[in-house]
């Protein structure tokens, strides 16, 4: 459906570092051909891991790791893979990464790995990577393979820490929270509202809004739901690009 | 087609590759992913007794968490007769460690009740000691799990003194609440486990359940079926460890003997 933008640079004699082609590569899945929502890939995760922002920057910089490498490994190994079985290689270069990733998370912050529990694994399944492999690392250079799987694992990062950012503060009223700088942004500290106004000073808790009761809606899987609905609607009304699209 | 031999080569090399790689990051990482689901188990544990420690388990280092379950915690594997299993018992039914803290309640619990181990952790403090014992059972969606502090006295025979509780699968917000909300856990401190004839009753968690002041907590409004779980998973589980807590009160206090005799 939208994926062609890219594939039509045409590749240049001696490729500068960082020409016109290499800045769009890395632009262009943040705005106009994002992941999730132009292509409308990798919608599980997104819903699934963003009830808090901390889970959803490990989960992100795991994606843009697993998406950047796989698509590095698999140009640098395009002409050697046999074509009957292309797929199958490129799940194995994907699922190494994420078992990487998983080891690593496992020894250095285990809450955030026992935190986003499955969801690791399935990065293997996250069509957004697949998808990048089939579609651009098959048949691109090493570098621009690479600079097109960072774009695009920072395109599908952006639109879940908004979208995480909007559930934490409506669902819990906090911040970054299981990470070391906690913070408690709206709402009552404890769970009973006190149902008056007042501001951070005077309560000498540091939050404000203390009326304000969690939102329960925002912490399930719904919520995100509506949220990337939203994002793509108030994106599309802004991007005049995309309007022919669908 | 390409030639059939080359693919094989290919494959052959670029999975022995990977698994080499794979291997040896599984290795070097190992100990430190070890240490640190020790030091989560340990946590859940004194999770139990937070209300006796100085600052919550949450904001505990690592090393506090190491040092204070050194210093004061004690742990002893039971069968369900309330004898100490040794290690190496414990070892052979596929704990690796051997230790209470090893033991993975979802591999107890699919076995059969009379064949179960129970992982006993004795937390120390100025004033006496308290029984965590560990639970297991149904809520809503998957499975919910919990370590219970017990108080063993002569006058209500078991009281509870803390609990903590965590989920696979529970509602965010609703369920999940057993977990993410400590008002809930505070509700089971000071319920008793026995009715004043010596009859074991547990902690009942039921609609309205607050007003059995002695023995009921209310439900999470809109988890009930979790909630209900979690009374159920209470009254089973507690009821593995009667056996060792008769055998303990027994041992301490001479006159509570025949009582509990009786009562086996």
């Amino acid at each position: 459906m939208a994926e062609t933008t890219i594939q039509g640079t045409e590749v240049k004699k001696a490729d500068p570092l960082f020409g016109k082609a290499e800045r769009k590569l890395l632009a262009d899945p943040l705005n106009d051909n994002n992941p999730i929502t132009v292509q409308v890939l990798g919608i599980c995760s997104a819903l699934a891991v963003t009830t808090l922002v901390y889970p959803s920057v490990v989960m992100s910089v795991a994606v843009v790791f697993v998406c950047a490498f796989a698509n590095l490994f698999t140009s640098l190994l395009r002409n050697s893979i046999p074509k009957q079985i292309r797929m199958i290689v490129q799940l194995v270069i994907i699922a190494t990464l994420v078992t990487v990733v998983e080891l690593v998370l496992k020894a250095f912050n285990y809450t955030v790995y026992k935190q986003l529990s499955v969801f690791i694994g399935l990065i293997i399944t996250n069509c957004i990577v697949m998808g990048r492999l089939e579609a651009f690392a098959m048949a691109n250079k090493p570098w621009r393979s690479f600079l097109d799987g960072i774009g695009n694992g920072l395109g599908y990062g952006a639109i879940l820490i908004v979208v995480a950012l909007i559930r934490e503060i409506f669902g819990k009223g906090t911040l970054f929270a299981g990470s070391p700088i906690e913070m408690k942004l709206i709402g009552a500290n404890n769970e009973s509202a006190s149902y008056l106004i007042n501001t951070a000073a005077e309560s000498g808790i540091g939050t404000w809004f203390s009326w304000y009761a969690n939102n329960n809606l925002m912490v399930l899987p719904a919520a995100a739901m509506f949220i990337i609905g939203i994002l793509i609607w108030i994106q599309r009304s802004w991007n005049p690009k995309l309007v022919d699209i669908s | 087609m390409e030639n059939t031999r080359y693919i094989i080569i290919f494959t052959l090399v670029m999975t022995s590759a990977v698994a080499l790689m794979l291997a040896g990051l599984f290795y070097a990482t190992e100990t430190k992913a070890k240490q640190n689901e020790a030091i989560f188990n340990k946590r859940a544990v004194l999770k139990a007794v937070e209300t006796y420690l100085d600052k919550s388990v949450d904001d505990m280092g690592d090393d506090e968490v190491l040092s204070l379950f050194e210093k004061q915690v004690q742990q002893k594997v039971l069968n369900m007769n309330g004898e100490e299993v040794d290690a190496a018992a414990v070892e052979a039914a596929g704990h690796k460690g051997g230790m209470a803290e090893n033991i993975d309640m979802a591999k107890e619990k699919k076995k059969p009740e009379a064949d179960r181990l129970l992982p006993l952790f004795t937390f120390n403090y100025e004033n006496g000691s308290i029984q965590i014992v560990s639970v297991r059972g149904n809520g809503l969606w998957d499975e919910i799990w919990g370590n219970i502090a017990i108080e063993l006295n002569s006058k209500t025979k078991g009281t509870v003194v803390g609990a903590a509780f965590d989920h696979k699968a529970e509602t965010p917000g609703l369920g999940a609440e057993i977990k993410d909300n400590p008002s809930f856990r505070a509700k089971f401190k000071n319920k008793r486990l026995y009715n004043d004839d010596g009859e074991y009753v547990s902690v009942k968690v039921e609609k309205g359940g607050a007003k059995d002041e002695a023995h009921g907590v209310d439900v999470i409004s809109g988890a009930t079926v979790t909630s209900v779980g979690v009374g159920e998973m209470l009254y089973r589980g507690i009821k593995y460890y009667e056996p060792y807590f008769n055998q303990e009160m027994g041992a301490s206090k001479g006159d509570m003997q025949g009582m509990l005799i009786k009562e086996n």
